[in-house]
């Protein structure tokens, strides 16, 4: 069988992965010239469902808790699992219990634990919560790695490609993001930055947690941070602002003043596609299979996604029909 | 049914449409709360123009009336500016006024909200000036042309409740004629109860319904705590006594022992 993925994002090639290891021949289609540039270049690569749950609904926990796995066997060395850090400060630190209460898979930690989990935040933080089995990886690093891997399989990609004149092919993915034409999508703005100091170094992603600015911070090789990120219903691509800057900045520099002295190597902003239960789909429709509306979920829930989409080509013998799992999940009000 | 400015209201309940897990769940808890307004803020999601669409046509399809709101201004152009937006945007006139005057805080720049709330009057917008329970800033209010007043009873998101019942009833007491909408503080619907019980027209909350672990039960539980309130202040309560009175009359024993 021949199919068309379009679009190289995490979700393009994630389903890539899973045609081809069911035996498609794949081609992946971008029209962009190189990986990147999109929603999951500017990702936090957190595979962290547990967290998660505190906003999120069960079945973001139920579909992202084999990430790490997947993301492991696909791209081996890509991930770390060394948990997640959640800590507040001592003003907000009510916020740790109500944290804790909507979440599971967690357990407290003291201030001693704290120092020997991360020794740079040691006397920072009373208490904190660890969520022993998440993980993080580096967005970046996992989709070359990806990339390298489907190419090494024989996929072939086509970048700067306009998919629509591509021919000759049994299904389509489209995995287009928030350039696919869906009236139900909305954009969500996310603004980030990375920070480089050599004065720290982390383990494992760690969220300090406010009512107002809630911040994430993953560590990524050669003492680079990612911080993370905003929430804004817009879908302005425009540049980082500078309340949105300044904001993540404090947050930082309150989880470690040394952060005042880093280095702000890059900032970015991604817009996440959503549907409004900010919940992901797979939908066939004719012989195209779309994969969309993973919002803040990129890295976590695309293998599951990419799953569903798969099973739905390869279902040979029935029409294509809507995989909405995620529907199905959510608990009627 | 609420009569405010000249418009009929099923619900005393109006709902923020901030911070909820997602707008699916904010359709259902505005449809679970029987809620007939819902407030929507413009600053930060304007910031490129009109990116913000997407999700303002969800608040559009909920069905209710929409009051735009100027959270996050600091300043009386930002506040004015927005608020003229807001009103392309949806189409109303109804603005409800934000000036914050302290970042930590999030109170009112009261001086800036008087001048604000004038420039908006003179404009023809119906202006919900969000205010503290001051009743010299009321009075300014009033005299630069609002109908309604929207007082704190505690800093928004607190969940505090109302921290000062005596100037509430104060405030009550003073613009008896005025709608009155305590807006920011709530935590819990017996908070809702309280303030309806004190003879506030309305209640305005955001935090306390869209970041509970079930938003959708707890805007039930507001709509119900909001309708008992108001029932209660209606009903005329009792005054609590130092006497204990039996519910059961008892005959045959001395009344003054």
């Amino acid at each position: 069988m021949r199919v068309l993925v379009k679009g190289a994002g995490v979700a393009g090639l994630t389903a890539a992965f899973e045609l081809a290891t069911r035996g498609a021949a794949v081609t992946v289609a971008e029209t962009r010239h190189s990986l990147g540039g999109n929603a999951s270049w500017f990702a936090g690569g957190m595979l962290a469902p547990w967290c998660e749950r505190e906003s999120a609904e069960q079945s973001v926990l139920d579909l992202g808790r084999n990430a790490a796995d997947w993301w492991d066997a696909a791209t081996p060395d890509q991930v770390t699992r060394a948990g997640t850090l959640v800590v507040a400060a001592p003003r907000t630190a009510g916020e740790l219990d109500r944290f804790a209460s909507r979440t599971s898979g967690h357990r407290r930690v003291d201030e001693d634990e704290i120092a020997l989990l991360e020794p740079d935040l040691a006397g920072r933080f009373r208490r904190g919560l660890l969520f022993p089995d998440e993980a993080h990886l580096d967005p970046r690093q996992a989709m070359a790695a990806l990339h390298h891997r489907l190419a090494a399989m024989g996929i072939e990609f086509r970048f700067g490609a306009d998919a629509r004149l591509a021919s000759g092919f049994d299904r389509r993915i489209d995995c287009t993001g928030m350039a696919a034409v869906d009236d139900r999508l909305r954009g969500v703005r996310g603004e980030m930055l990375i920070l480089r100091t050599p004065d720290i170094s982390l383990s494992r992603p760690v969220r300090l947690l406010h009512p107002r600015f809630p911040l994430y911070l993953v560590p990524r090789t050669d003492h680079h941070f990612m911080a993370g990120a905003t929430m804004i219903e817009s879908q302005s691509a425009g540049r980082v602002t500078a309340r949105s800057l300044m904001e993540l900045l404090g947050a930082t520099y309150t989880l470690h003043p040394a952060f005042g002295e880093a280095e702000i190597v890059e900032t970015g902003v991604g817009v996440r596609p959503a549907f409004p239960d900010n919940l992901p789909r797979v939908e066939a429709r004719e012989s195209t299979v779309a994969i969309n509306g993973l919002y803040r979920h990129g890295f976590l829930l695309a293998p599951a996604m990419a799953r569903q989409a798969a099973e739905l080509v390869f279902s040979h013998d029935k029409p294509l029909e809507p995989a909405n799992e995620t529907d199905r999940q959510r608990p009627s009000a | 049914m609420f009569e405010l400015l000249g418009t009929t209201l099923p619900s005393r309940l109006f709902l923020g449409t901030a911070q909820y897990p997602s707008p699916a769940i904010l359709a259902d808890a505005v449809q679970a709360s029987g809620t007939s307004v819902v407030t929507v803020s413009l600053r930060r999601e304007m910031a490129g123009g009109r990116d913000g669409e997407k999700f303002w046509s969800l608040i559009r399809s909920l069905g209710t009336r929409i009051l735009p709101n100027t959270a996050g201004c600091h300043s009386v152009k930002e506040a004015v500016t927005t608020a003229k937006m807001a009103r392309e945007v949806f189409g109303t006139s109804w603005i409800k006024l934000e000036v914050i005057g302290n970042h930590d805080t999030l109170q009112p720049d009261v001086f800036g909200l008087v001048e604000a709330a004038r420039i908006l009057c003179d404009d023809g917008f119906a202006v919900f000036p969000y205010t503290t329970d001051d009743l010299i800033v009321a009075q300014r209010l009033l005299e630069a042309g609002c109908k309604v007043l929207m007082p704190w009873c505690a800093p928004i998101g607190s969940a505090l409740g109302p921290v000062n019942i005596p100037a509430l009833r104060s405030m009550r007491g003073h613009f008896p004629g005025v709608p009155l909408i305590v807006d920011a503080g709530l935590g819990r619907p017996s908070h809702a109860a309280t303030v309806m019980e004190l003879g506030f027209d309305a209640v305005l909350l955001n935090t306390a319904v869209a970041r509970a672990a079930d938003p959708v039960g707890m805007a039930r539980a507001f709509g119900k705590a909001v309708d008992a309130g108001r029932e209660a202040f209606l009903s005329g309560m009792l005054e609590p006594r130092d006497v204990a009175v039996p519910s059961t009359p008892t005959i045959g024993r001395a009344v003054f022992s």
